[in-house]
């Protein structure tokens, strides 16, 4: 038995499948994992991610304690609310962990960071904090669900009291906010539009019934993960981890390399990776034969060497397989992949595969 | 509660065999297998004429969540693959038993029915798997 969620009753109630995650007892669907997939790109859909942890970081020098902490600079953030997706790196330049931190005021952000990495991530964050005189304190007794898709917001809305919920429906994309004893970010993990809300926990089930009434669809991991992978959003522990540079998992776009003279913990092992003529691509796999693409199968480039698919499966949107890859550097647009010991055409096409609930693919899917 | 037919052989890997009037045995999954795998979205099928041997590999049905390999229940001769499932392998979430059947084999040898489970033999397992 693993730890439970203030939602766990609730995912009984709607007849879910548990199972374990990172110690959690967690819904891996509720039926049909299709059909949740599809409730999220075409409607709405609404995840327990109450398993989750954020933290908060308060002091006069939390500002100065980030930017040296992330390898994504905090100095970007200047308005308060606005998000960030940074990855936290060690000092070999690997990625301790992927995480979103948001600036609440000069002497407070708050981090979500992933569930399975919590204990090392606390560690790692108060081993730097003391330097700064910041003050780290993990938000405990709190529930947060993700509501995702296109009518999830407006769905969603009646949650938040009168005072806030103009003001709420009005934030921009990748901002959070207080909401009386609500925090609602405008943020997730599928590639929609939608909402992620933090919660008392003694309000969670309450809340959780009254989004079921409203007509949002319940959604376990497993939609979460095929939703997170047509988004072409890394999973910590699949994509990346701390023997892989963030520059060889997709996340060079999350790097501030500027200015140059921010010495943020694993710049320098990351520049010489930077440099590096070798360095593997991370790309999208759409899987041209027929079958189904999987974590961990070999990748063949003719040419170029071998390469291995870091998440794989099936496309509910685009009704074939897709992955994500780390592959040999050079310039090419066709491989094989070894599918039980047979090479399976794939083409490396440009990500995300499906974003607001378009398929981005461009030429034809057969 | 998984629906579990009476007229059906089974067998510890969550297969079905039904005897058909020629001889033949149409060879599925069971109603509890493809409830555990969840939707399924490819099912990769032998070769008609191919050659099987019970206990050896025979198909692979991919879902969601995972692949999964299907063995042969018993030995003998590929006459027909479900051509339909290569379209739409959710057939076998809809109609285990039907629709969603799988291969058809000609016997190489009398079946050794000792070797099968009888539908309450079937169940004990599934009850001891829930327990």
């Amino acid at each position: 038995m693993g730890a439970k969620t203030p939602l766990y009753e609730e995912h009984l109630a709607a007849g879910a499948k548990i199972v374990d995650f990172g110690g959690w007892d967690m819904p891996l669907h509720y039926g049909s994992q299709k059909e949740e997939h599809h409730a999220v790109r075409q409607a709405a859909g609404m995840f327990d991610v109450s398993h989750m942890t954020i933290v908060d970081l308060t002091g006069e020098r939390v500002r100065e304690f980030l930017r040296n902490l992330l390898a994504n600079d905090v100095e970007k953030l200047q308005e308060p609310g606005k998000a960030l997706y940074s990855a936290m790196l060690n000092e070999a330049g690997g990625v301790i962990d992927d995480l979103i931190v948001y600036f609440m005021d000069e002497e407070w952000f708050r981090l979500v960071v992933n569930a399975a990495t919590r204990d090392k991530d606390l560690a790692w964050i108060r081993q730097h904090a003391e330097a700064f005189s910041v003050t780290v304190t993990e938000q405990t007794d709190r529930a947060m669900v993700a509501v995702q898709g296109p009518k999830a917001r407006e769905l969603a809305a009646a949650c938040i009291d009168d005072e806030w919920r103009e003001q709420a429906l009005a934030m921009q994309p990748f901002f959070g906010m207080e909401a009386g004893d609500l925090f609602v970010a405008r943020t997730g993990y599928t590639g929609e539009d939608g909402w992620e809300i933090v919660m008392p926990a003694t309000r969670a089930a309450q809340i959780w019934k009254q989004f079921l009434a409203a007509g949002i669809a319940p959604c376990g991991l497993g939609a979460r993960d095929t939703l997170r992978l047509e988004a072409a959003m890394n999973l910590y522990g699949s994509d990346m981890d701390e023997a892989v540079s963030p520059l060889e998992a997709g996340m060079g776009w999350t790097i501030a390399w500027e200015p140059t003279d921010r010495n943020f913990i694993g710049r320098g092992k990351l520049q010489e990776k930077k440099a590096d003529p070798d360095r593997q691509r991370f790309v999208g796999l759409l899987l041209d034969d027929k079958g189904v693409l999987r974590n961990h199968q070999r990748v063949v480039v003719d040419g170029f060497g071998e390469g291995e698919i870091t998440s794989g499966g099936f496309s509910p949107t685009i009704g074939r397989s897709i992955a994500l890859a780390r592959v040999p550097a050079g310039d090419y647009r066709q491989a094989q992949v070894d599918v039980r010991g047979k090479l399976l055409n794939v083409r490396i096409v440009p990500t995300p595969f499906v974003r607001n609930g378009k398929i981005k693919i461009e030429g034809e899917i057969k | 509660m998984s629906d579990l037919p009476g007229d059906l052989m089974y067998t510890s890997e969550h297969e079905w065999l039904r005897r058909e009037d020629d001889g033949s045995v149409t060879v599925g999954i069971t109603d509890h297998a493809q409830s555990a795998l969840g939707d399924l979205v490819y099912v990769e099928l032998p070769e008609v004429d191919q050659e099987l041997e019970s206990g050896g590999d025979m198909a692979v049905v991919e879902s969601v969540k995972a692949a999964s390999d299907v063995y042969a229940p018993i030995s003998g001769t590929v006459l027909a693959v479900n051509e339909e499932l290569g379209d739409d392998p959710e057939k076998i979430n809809a109609d285990p038993y039907g629709e969603g059947w799988i291969v058809r084999v000609q016997p190489a040898e009398a079946i050794d029915e000792g070797a099968l489970l009888a539908p309450k033999d079937y169940q004990t397992l599934l009850d001891e798997e829930d327990a």
